[in-house]
Parts: structure tokens; sequence; C-alpha cells
């Protein structure tokens, strides 16, 4: 077996947590280094895959497909996995989080290690699997297979309030998933077949009031992982209360598969359906901007500020996907990734702080930075990444969502873009609480700047932001193909929908046909 | 669909990357060398002297600390004069970090050796084939759209890079000096630096996204460098202020650039001005043009300070004075001054925003002007000063007449950086003391500073033959010609230029005149060492002749920076011109020049002589006009009313989202409906024992039953 697959790619952490639940429960190191080598190895594999991924094609590569099993009324479900530009930033991003995460676990993860990291493995397999899926019920097992690790990660290493976040949480995730799971058991009832390419190519010719339904009932799961305002609620109790992987995973990469879905499923398998709804999205993400940067801006907890910002950031990657422009759809794309960057980063050095000093109060702080000048030199970059400064990684994302949301609607591109001056206030004004200002209490006094293993886990990301915002064409390239053939099929389903639109104009009589009429 | 600038019209020059991007690639490399030298620095620091842990190894490490603490004193006293250096902070041996100043300074010079020989390289060109091009590679390609970096080097950007590094090399030396004993001395010449870089990628940028890069980044740095000495809380805190304002702006530009991607295709500049002529309608933009130029200048608003968002820049003075005089006077305030002149056919094709511009101007001059009057804190009237002449700028741009502000712009950054730096001087001479009401008598202690600061000082309050006579009596001719609106704008505008004299006078002789008002046996004060008043002197020399860049025509000297940025304006003002052109006879001219030269010389007596006498004018009106003094040192109580009427519902808005919107409405709803379904199940409670696995299991049993449930009856 080709040792560069994607089945490799998959389920090597799953066999690296294979290999941690057999090991004894008092060797936490060698629990660690398992953890770690096959992180490293996982983001090793996945970011060569991506770097062998070829960008100018369309089509899906390195895929592998065999039969699984057949569903009662004879129709074949596939082991099929494919890589394409819409998911190849979502595998790299993945890969290279998954050893990230790791080495933060160091700081914070001390009592059942050996539990979490099967948990963590399991979740890698998870997210990796809902990525590169190609079939409609593997996509559905790995969808729901993401789920229980970070119940129980939450569950059970989370803060005082965890019980209330887990359930909050695992209700909602639930209560989409279900609402998709019908939708899905519709698909492949009517068309015989679980294959989304298939599907993909298929469903795009359903009635326009058929494709609605599939679309809202898709829309509604992906709404609540990613998560669109109104669903938002459950998302900054679950970060408040999970531990600092937790947070990096769920912000990095989880909410990820949200829009992921919303790009791969709404938008690419129900284009009309995309384009009727497009405003009424467009208009919850550009609302989500807003309504998360100033939600953001009345907390005093500085992981619930980041995680309200979530909900800001998220809001451009919907905008951008739902405009459905050249500038809006590779915007939306590289938004997912540096929201992933930038605020996985955040909470890493959240998680960093917390474990000093146990409070994330920010009126508990302020002058860290004449004690933590390297710490305070980190946190400004993630910031800065954050507020979309250019020559970063954000901006690049930030400005075509804008620019292609200018084109479709120019109300919401002004109202979005306010989002860049309030992005700009709870972010300084936090970095102010935080870093600024004079060093009074004595805890803080006697911090300790970053040890070599935090500085080395964060450097990667560091220089992908310098890299995305001065190269993103590098990463651009990859998704060309993908969005190339995305944008023809909603430009034929457009046409589709124009020459309805026309031909109910002519069947309907008009006030000429009815003056003739009357004339005769 | 696309308005296509013919071919010919963008500049084609060499494309591969050479020696021009050495140009802001220096000063980067010099920031990233600074930046490893300050780390290097407090590693050193930390090594002599461990802080105490926490825990254990305290004891052993207060003794270290103890012994330092002393050495560190014995130290002190050998330097001779007491609190030299001292800003607030305990003196601080810079260690390594003294090598970042030599950094900062080579590679400024650098700069400024490759700015010329760009300027000479351009002049050896034709008229009108003065443009070199390098560029690097495609930023970003989004479908039809591809935005490229490249350097554009043509007439106004070499004298954008001229002044940058020129003044830029003059300050950073001065740094050297004016920073020494700082506990960041290095971490400041990296931001420094790292501010060049910006400022020189704004003004050598081809495209409008490659000058937003600089365009932030100068906001960046002055964020950082307002806020430099973070420890005191209120730098940081004008620091966040000025780059919240500026953002209000940037987010205007955005949109601006917006419109242009869709009229244009493109965001190259030298595409866009070539393109505006074929966009018009009947020699007028069209309403989708009007809006971006406006949006345009919404981000001039902000960068350049000018209403309503001006109320960052005084703020900003928080930040060391080198930075004040290089950023905050000289250059990144002048950047969208510069954006309306890369872009001035398109500003030129709209009267009405010309009008919007010239009115927003001359009421930031008049405003901003009237505060300088009352200020007691020496970079305050200077800070508002700069606002002001930024206001003539704005003024003279309204007008057409986009040499006289360029003109105006390079003048400006002469003599503000200089009254900058000489003002700085004076505080590091009277141990940061800014209140000029605690001066006095400064000359015969600082002669040099004081010699350099009367020309500064000559040369904003336009007395005859200095440069600042000549940039500004310019904007305004230009001014009254227009007639109409303009007329009443040229009133402000005199208006503004007797406030000028005034304030600058009055700062002159309360700092230098008069008698000591400070305790002579606190304060030794003495004058700066050589590396700060020789820029201050060189500043001087160009303060008093600048002038002979631009010579009024009835001088029958050729204007040598209007012939110069010839091919830039031309655009601009041949479209002015369709609309018809305001010729004026030399009679008038003189009288003009006359005028203001009397304005000037009247105002600045005036000044000179009711402060001399000391504090007593002062100090009688704060008494007698209580509410007209409240009212005038506190800017017009602009800031004031946008914390009431903006900021405090901003923060109102957001508490009431986040509980009553949020936590009530939404999370109460999702809560009620949760509960709702647990009544209805209440009978189920055995099941639901309170463990959370108990609840996954059955949430996941629940999921299993619906699928076969689904499966079976399909």
């Amino acid at each position: 077996m080709n040792f560069l697959s994607l089945t490799v790619l998959i389920f090597l952490p799953l066999v690296g947590a294979l290999l941690v639940a057999a090991t004894p429960s008092k060797a936490v190191g060698l629990q660690r280094g398992i953890t770690l080598l096959t992180m490293f190895a996982t983001g090793v594999i996945g970011i060569m895959l991506c770097l062998d991924f070829n960008g100018a094609s369309a089509a899906a590569q390195h895929v592998e497909q065999r039969p699984w099993f057949t569903l009662p009324g004879g129709i074949p479900v596939a082991y099929k996995l494919g890589l394409d530009g819409l998911s190849v930033l979502m595998v790299a991003l993945t890969a290279l989080l998954g050893p990230i995460v790791m080495l933060s676990t160091w700081g914070h993860i001390h009592e059942r290690v050996k539990e979490f990291m099967v948990w963590l493995l399991v979740m890698q397999t998870g997210m990796l699997g809902v990525f590169l899926s190609l079939d409609l019920v593997l996509f559905y097992t790995f969808w729901e297979v993401s789920l229980v690790p970070l119940y129980f990660i939450l569950g059970i290493w989370g803060g005082s309030n965890r019980l209330y976040a887990t359930i909050k949480f695992f209700l909602y995730t639930v209560f989409g998933s279900l609402v998709m799971l019908i939708a899905v058991i519709w698909l492949m009832y009517r068309f015989g077949t679980t294959d989304i390419v298939q599907l993909t190519n298929v469903a795009a010719n359903l009635p326009g009031d058929v494709q609605l339904w599939l679309f809202a009932a898709f829309a509604l799961a992906f709404s609540i992982k990613v998560p669109l305002m109104p669903f938002h609620t459950w998302l900054a109790d679950a970060h408040t209360e999970a531990p600092t992987s937790g947070s990096v995973i769920l912000a990095g990469v989880l909410l990820k598969m949200g829009t992921y879905g919303l790009l791969r499923f709404c938008i690419a398998m129900f284009p009309a359906a995309a384009i009727e709804a497009a405003p009424l999205m467009m208009a919850l993400g550009a609302i989500g901007i807003v309504y998360g940067a100033f939600l953001a801006m009345a907390q005093t907890d500085i992981k619930r500020l980041v995680a309200c910002s979530s909900v800001s950031h998220l809001g451009y990657v919907v905008l951008g996907l739902f405009a459905m422009t050249a500038a809006g759809l590779r915007g939306g794309l590289l938004q997912m990734v540096n929201h992933g960057l930038s605020t996985g980063m955040l909470f890493l050095l959240i998680g960093m702080i917390y474990e000093r000093r146990h409070t994330r109060a920010l009126d508990q702080y302020g002058g860290i930075a004449s004690v933590m000048p390297v710490y305070a030199l980190f946190f400004v970059i993630a910031v800065l990444s954050s507020v979309g400064l250019p020559g970063l990684n954000g901006f690049v994302g930030e400005y075509l969502v804008l620019l292609g949301t200018y084109e479709r609607a120019p109300i919401l591109a002004a109202i979005a873009v306010t989002g860049v001056i309030f992005g700009a206030v709870y972010l300084l004004m936090a970095t102010r609480k935080l870093l600024f200002g004079p060093l009074v209490l004595q805890a803080n006094k006697t911090l300790t700047d970053l040890r070599a293993r935090e500085v080395v886990l964060m450097l990667p990301i560091v220089v992908l932001m310098v890299w995305m915002g001065v190269a993103p064409n590098t990463f651009l390239a990859r998704t060309e193909g993908s969005l190339v053939d995305l944008t023809q099929r909603l430009d034929r389903a457009r046409a589709v929908r124009t020459a309805e639109l026309i031909r109910e104009n002519e069947t309907r009589p008009t006030v000429a046909d009815a003056e003739e009429s009357q004339n005769r | 669909m696309f308005i296509q600038a013919p071919l010919a019209a963008i500049p084609q020059g060499s494309t591969a990357f050479d020696w021009l991007w050495w140009i802001p690639l220096l000063p980067l490399a010099a920031s990233a060398v600074c930046g490893i030298l300050h780390f290097l620095t407090l590693r050193q620091r930390e090594a002599q002297n461990p802080r105490p842990k926490a825990a254990h190894g305290a004891h052993a490490d207060h003794g270290a600390a103890h012994g330092h603490a002393e050495h560190a004193h014995a130290e002190h006293a050998a330097h001779g004069h007491d609190d030299h250096g001292d800003h607030g902070h305990a003196k601080v041996p810079a260690g390594i970090g003294a090598l970042a100043p030599i950094v900062a300074v080579l590679s400024m010079a650098g700069a400024l050796f490759l700015s010329i020989k760009g300027f000479l390289e351009l002049r050896g060109l034709d008229e009108g084939a003065r443009v070199l091009r390098s560029s690097a590679w495609d930023w970003i390609n989004a479908g039809s759209l591809s935005i490229d970096v490249s350097m554009h080097l043509d007439p106004l950007s070499s004298v954008m890079t001229l002044v940058v590094t020129g003044i830029g090399s003059l300050i950073f030396l001065y740094a050297s000096g004016y920073m020494k004993g700082d506990a960041g001395y290095a971490k400041f010449f990296a931001y420094l630096s790292l501010f060049a870089f910006s400022m020189l990628m704004l003004v050598l940028s081809s495209s409008m996204l490659g000058l937003f890069v600089g365009w932030e980044g100068v906001g960046l740095c002055s964020y950082l460098l307002i806020g430099f000495w973070y420890e005191k809380g209120w730098p940081a805190d004008a620091g966040q202020k000025a780059f919240v304002m500026n953002r209000i702006g940037d987010a205007c530009f955005l949109i601006g650039t917006f419109i242009l991607v869709k009229v244009f295709g493109s965001l190259d500049m030298a595409a866009i001005a070539a393109g505006v002529p074929g966009a018009l309608v009947d020699g007028l933009a069209t309403p989708e043009l009007f809006a971006a130029g406006l949006l345009l200048f919404g981000g001039a608003c902000g960068k350049s300070a000018q209403l309503p968002l001006f109320t960052w820049l005084p703020d900003a003075m928080a930040g060391p004075t080198p930075v004040s005089a290089l950023i905050h006077a000289a250059t990144m305030v002048t950047a969208g001054v510069y954006l309306v002149v890369r872009l001035n056919p398109l500003f030129a094709a709209s009267p009405q925003l010309l009008a919007i511009i010239g009115v927003v101007a001359a009421l930031t001059a008049f405003i901003a002007g009237s505060t300088a009057l009352v200020q007691r804190d020496i970079k305050k009237v200077l800070a508002y000063s700069t606002v002001s002449q930024l206001g003539y700028m704005f003024l003279g741009l309204a007008s057409g007449a986009w040499a006289a502000a360029i003109f105006h712009l390079v003048t400006h950054a002469f003599f503000k950086a200089l009254l900058f730096l000489g003002a700085g001087s004076v505080i590091h001479g009277m141990h940061e003391e800014q209140d000029m009401h605690k001066m006095g008598g400064l000359k015969k202690h600082m002669p040099a500073t004081f010699m350099t600061f009367m020309c500064g000082a000559a040369a904003l309050s336009g007395l005859p033959l200095m440069s600042g006579f000549f940039s500004k009596d310019e904007i305004l001719a230009h001014t009254f010609a227009h007639g109409g609106l303009y007329s009443a704008l040229w009133i402000v505008g005199i208006i503004t230029a007797a406030m000028t004299a005034y304030y600058t006078w009055r700062m002159v002789a309360l700092t230098f005149f008069g008698e000591e008002r400070f305790d002579k046996n606190k304060v030794h004060v003495h004058e700066s060492p050589a590396v700060m008043t020789l820029p201050l002197w060189i500043l001087a020399v160009l303060s008093v002749l600048g002038g002979v860049l631009g010579l009024p025509i009835v001088f029958h000297a050729p204007h040598l920076l209007a012939d110069w940025l010839q091919p830039v304006t031309k655009s601009g003002t041949a479209i002015l011109a369709a609309h018809g052109t305001h010729e004026m006879s030399h009679a008038l001219e003189w009288t003009l020049l006359g005028v203001g030269a009397l304005v000037a010389l009247v105002f600045a007596h005036r000044g000179f002589h009711i402060h001399k006498r000391g504090v007593a004018f002062d100090q009688g009106f704060e008494k007698n006009r209580k509410w007209t003094a409240a009212f005038l040192t506190d800017a017009w109580t602009i800031d004031t009313k946008y914390t009431r009427l903006i900021v405090g519902p901003i923060k109102l808005f957001a508490f009431i989202i986040a509980v009553v919107v949020d936590q009530f409405a939404i999370d109460g709803l999702v809560n009620g409906v949760a509960a709702l379904a647990r009544d209805l199940g209440g009978r189920w409670r055995r099941l639901n024992d309170g463990h959370i696995a108990t609840y996954g299991l059955w949430m996941g049993a629940f999921t299993a039953v619906i699928a076969l449930l689904f499966l079976w009856k399909s």
C-alpha cells in the first residue's frame, strides 16, 4: 500500500490511539510520546499529500474507493476518499494543528492523560475523515465520530460549569445532525447512490423547491456547527469551559466542518437553492460579523472574548462563500484557514497565561508585557493577524470576502466592513488590558516568560501567517480548479433559473395580452 | 465592461526585482536586526540581574539583584548630570542594544542614497517617461482580478521617498541621542525602522492594495510607538485610539477600492489615473466615481487627521518626541495628501467632491489653529498646528493646486520636524517638562536649540521669504483665484494664517524669553548633545531656504517642484481646465503676497510681545473668559462629545447585545425549549440519572433508532 495514501492519513491517529490505550495508565511519558509521534507523522503525511495536490484540476485526487456494504433497498455504500480543492486547505490545517495541539497539552493536561490522548487522536481521525470522505454515509459517520471525543474532552477536562456547556454543545449538534440525517436518507433513496461526486452532478437538476428543503436541512446542521448567528450560543459556553487544547481544536478545525459542509453540500450540491437562499445567508453572515464584535466588546473574560470573536470571523466566511463570486469563494476559503490559525493561536496564548495565573479575567492582568516580552510579541502578532493587518494572513481573506460581497450586495459589504473597525476595538482593548498599562498585581510581577516548547509550537503558525499574507497564491492556486468548476455549476444554475423566470413571465398573461384579447 | 486604460498610458519599466526594492527593504532588515538586538539586550539584562522567581531560589536572587541596584546607582552618579535621558524610568545601560541606532541610521542612509539614485535616474529620462518600475510577484489572484506587488518610482514618489528617507535619517540620528538610556532603546529603533519600511511601501507601491499595506503598516507602527511607554497606561490608550480612528478611515478606503475594482477592473494606480478620463461623462465623474473619491478622502481624513477624525493626533503626542516629529508631523500624516495627488484625475473630475474637501480642510485648519492658541503643553501646540497645516494642504488639493499641496507638504516636513525636535530638545533639557508656563528664558541655556527653533517658527508662521511663506501663499493664492465658495475658504485660510503666526510666536516667547519660571535648584537646564543639535541645524537651513523649490511666478524663477511633478499632475489639471481656468494678474498675485506677509508679521509681533512678558496674559484670559478658554483648550469639545455621544452608546449597545439579546433572548429561548423538552419527558426521568455519559449514550441510541426507522420505511 502506498505510504502516502488518504487511508493511512486518516487511520494513523486511530492506530496511535489504540497503542496509547494499550499502555499502562501510569506511563504518562510513553503516552505523550506516542501521541506526539503519531500527530507529527500524520502532520507530515497530510502536508505532503496537500503539496502533492494539483490545484489546476477540479477532479478529486488520491482517490481510494472500495465497496463497503449495501443498504436495504440495494444501495451500495462505498468507502470512498478523495482530496479536492474544497478540502485541501482544511486537510492541511487539520494536519498542521494536530502536533501543535498535542504539544500544548503538556501545560494543562495532568490528569487522566491516557484517556485524553486517546480522545485527541480519535478526534484527529474523525476530522480528517469528514474532510476526505466522498461518500455520504462515510461522511456522516465521521461527522458523528468527531462529535464524541470533544464531548468527553469538554465533559471530563472542562471547567467548573462543564456539564451545562457539554450538554448544550451536544444537544445543539445532535439536533442539527438529525435533521441532516433525514436529508441524507432522502437523497440516497431518491438517487440510489451515496457517492458525493455523483450526487453533486445529479442533485443540481432537482426542482427548486425540493432543493430548497434539502438545502435547509443541511444548512441547519452546518449553521449550528459554524456557528452562524443565531445558533451561536453554545460556542461561548463550550470555549469557556473547554481546556486549551479543546478550544484550539474546536476553533481551529471543528467549526470549519460547518463552513466546509456549507460549501461542499449546500452550495455545490444544491446550487439553485443556494442562489435562492444566498441573500438570507449573506445577511446572517453580515449580521454575525457585527453582532459577534459587539458581543466580544462586552466580555470581561478573555477566552469568552475570543470565542465571541469567532462568531464575527466566521460571519466573514459565510458571507464570502454565499456571495458565490470569484473573490468571495476564495476569500471565504482563505478565511477558514486564517481563523484556524489566528484564533487557534490566541487560544494557545490564553492557555499559556491561564496555566501561569489560573484566571482569565482581564482585570486580573495589565502590564505583563514588561515581564513577558516574548509572550507579548506573539500575542500582538496573533491579534494583528486576527484584525486583518495587511501583510499577514487575515487581510487577504477579509479583503477578498468584502470585495466579493460588494459585487453582489454593496449594502451588506458596507455593514460587514464595520467589522474591520469593531474587530480592532475589542482585540486592541483586550491587548491593552492584558499586556499594557502599569504592572500592579504582585502575582503578575513574578510571571515567567514563554518556555522553548511554547515558542516552538507557535512558530509554524507565525510562519504560515506571514506566508499567507505575503504569498497567498500558494494556497489559492490549490483551490483554483475546484472553484472554477463550482463557479461554472453556479452559472449554469443561474442560467436555468433565469430561463425559468422568463418562461414563467411568458406563460403568465401580461397586460398587453389582455388588451389584445379584448380588442379581438 | 471595464474601462481599460490605453496600454501605452500604463508605464512599463524594468519588470524584475531590482534595486528599487531595497529602498523599503533596507529599513525592514534593520527593523528585524534591531528587534533581535532588543531581545538579546533583555537576555543580557536578565543574565546580569535575574528576576526573583516566585517560589524557591528567591533569596539568592534577591541578593544579586540588590548588588546590581547598587552598581547601577554608582554608575548613575558617575555620569555627571543627574536625570539626563530620563523618561520617567530608571536609566538603563543599553548593552548590546547600543548597536541598534547604528544599524538603523545606516539603513536609512542607505535608503536615502538609493532614493537620490532614483531621483537622478528619473531626471535623466525624458519628461514623459519618468517612471521606474520593478515587479516582483503576483500577490493575489482571484478570478479576473490580479494584484501584483511592484515598486513604482515616478516624480511624485521620488519626492516622497526623498522626504521620508532624508528627514527620517536626521530623526533617526537625533533619536539615538534622545532615547539613550531608555529600557527599550533597541526596540524603539526596531519600530521606527518598521515604520520607515511601511511608509516607503506606501509611497512606492504601484497598486492601491500595496499602498494599503503601507497605509495600515504605518498605522500599526504609530500604534506601537504612541504606546511605547505603555507602562504609564495613557500612552497605550492613545495608541489604541489612533489605531481605531484610523481604522474608521481605512474601512472607507476599502469600500473605495471595491468601487475602483468594479469600474476599472484593476487596482494599479497608474492604470486608474490613466483610465479616469475615459470613464467620465461630459468631463465629469459618474456618481460611482464620486463615491469612490469621497470614500478615499474618508480614508485620508483618518490618516491625515482631518475633521471628523482628527482627535487622535493630539493624543498621539504621548509617544516619544522623535516619533511625533517623524510620524505625526513629517511623513505618515501626509499620506492622505499623497493619495489625493496620486489619484488627482479622479478628484479633479468631481467639483462637488473638491468643494467638500475644501470645506472640511478649511474648518479643520481653523478649528485646530484656534485650539493651538491656548495650549500650554508645547507638544500640543505643535500637534494642533500640524492638524491645521494639514488642513492647508487639503485646501490646496481642493483648489486643484496639486503641486502646491506637495510643496507645502515638503516645507512643512522641514519646519515641523524641526520644531518637534526642538521641542524635544527643550523637554529633554527641562527634564520631561512640557508645560510652557513652567519654562521661560531658555534662550541663554540652550543657544543651538533656540536659534534653530526660531528658524522653524519663522517658517511655520510664514514670515516673508521663509519656506512656509511661499508654500502657504501659493495655496491661498490658488484658493482665492477659484472665486465663489472658495473666496470664503480663502478668508478662513487667511484668518488661520494670522492665528498660526500668533500661536507660533506665543510659543517661542513663552519657552525661550521672559523670566525663568522653573526652580533653578531642581532643574539644571542643559543644551542637548551634538547628535541632537546637528539634525536641528540641517533642518533649520532647509526650513529657511526650502522656498526655492517653488518660487511664485512673479519672481520670474521656475517653480522647480511644480515642473518636476508635471507628469503626475497634468492629467488632473487638464480635467480641471476643461471646466475653466483661473488666471491671476501679476498685480493681484503681488497683492496676495503682500497681504500674507503683512498678516504674518503683524500677528507674529502680537503673539511674541504679549507673551514675552510671561504667563500673566494667559492667566487673565483663563480667568476672564472661562468658557471660551475651556472651549478652545478642549478643541471645541469635539473629542468630549465623541466620548459622550458615540463611545458611550456603543459600550451600552455592546452590553445590551451581550446581556439582554444574547443571554436573555436567544439563549433564554434555547434553554426554554430544552426545559420544555425535559418537562415533557418527565416520566423518562429515571433514565436521566444525571451522568453525562448516559445522556450521550441515550442521544447516540436515539440517533441510531431514528436512522434505522428511516431505513426500514424507505
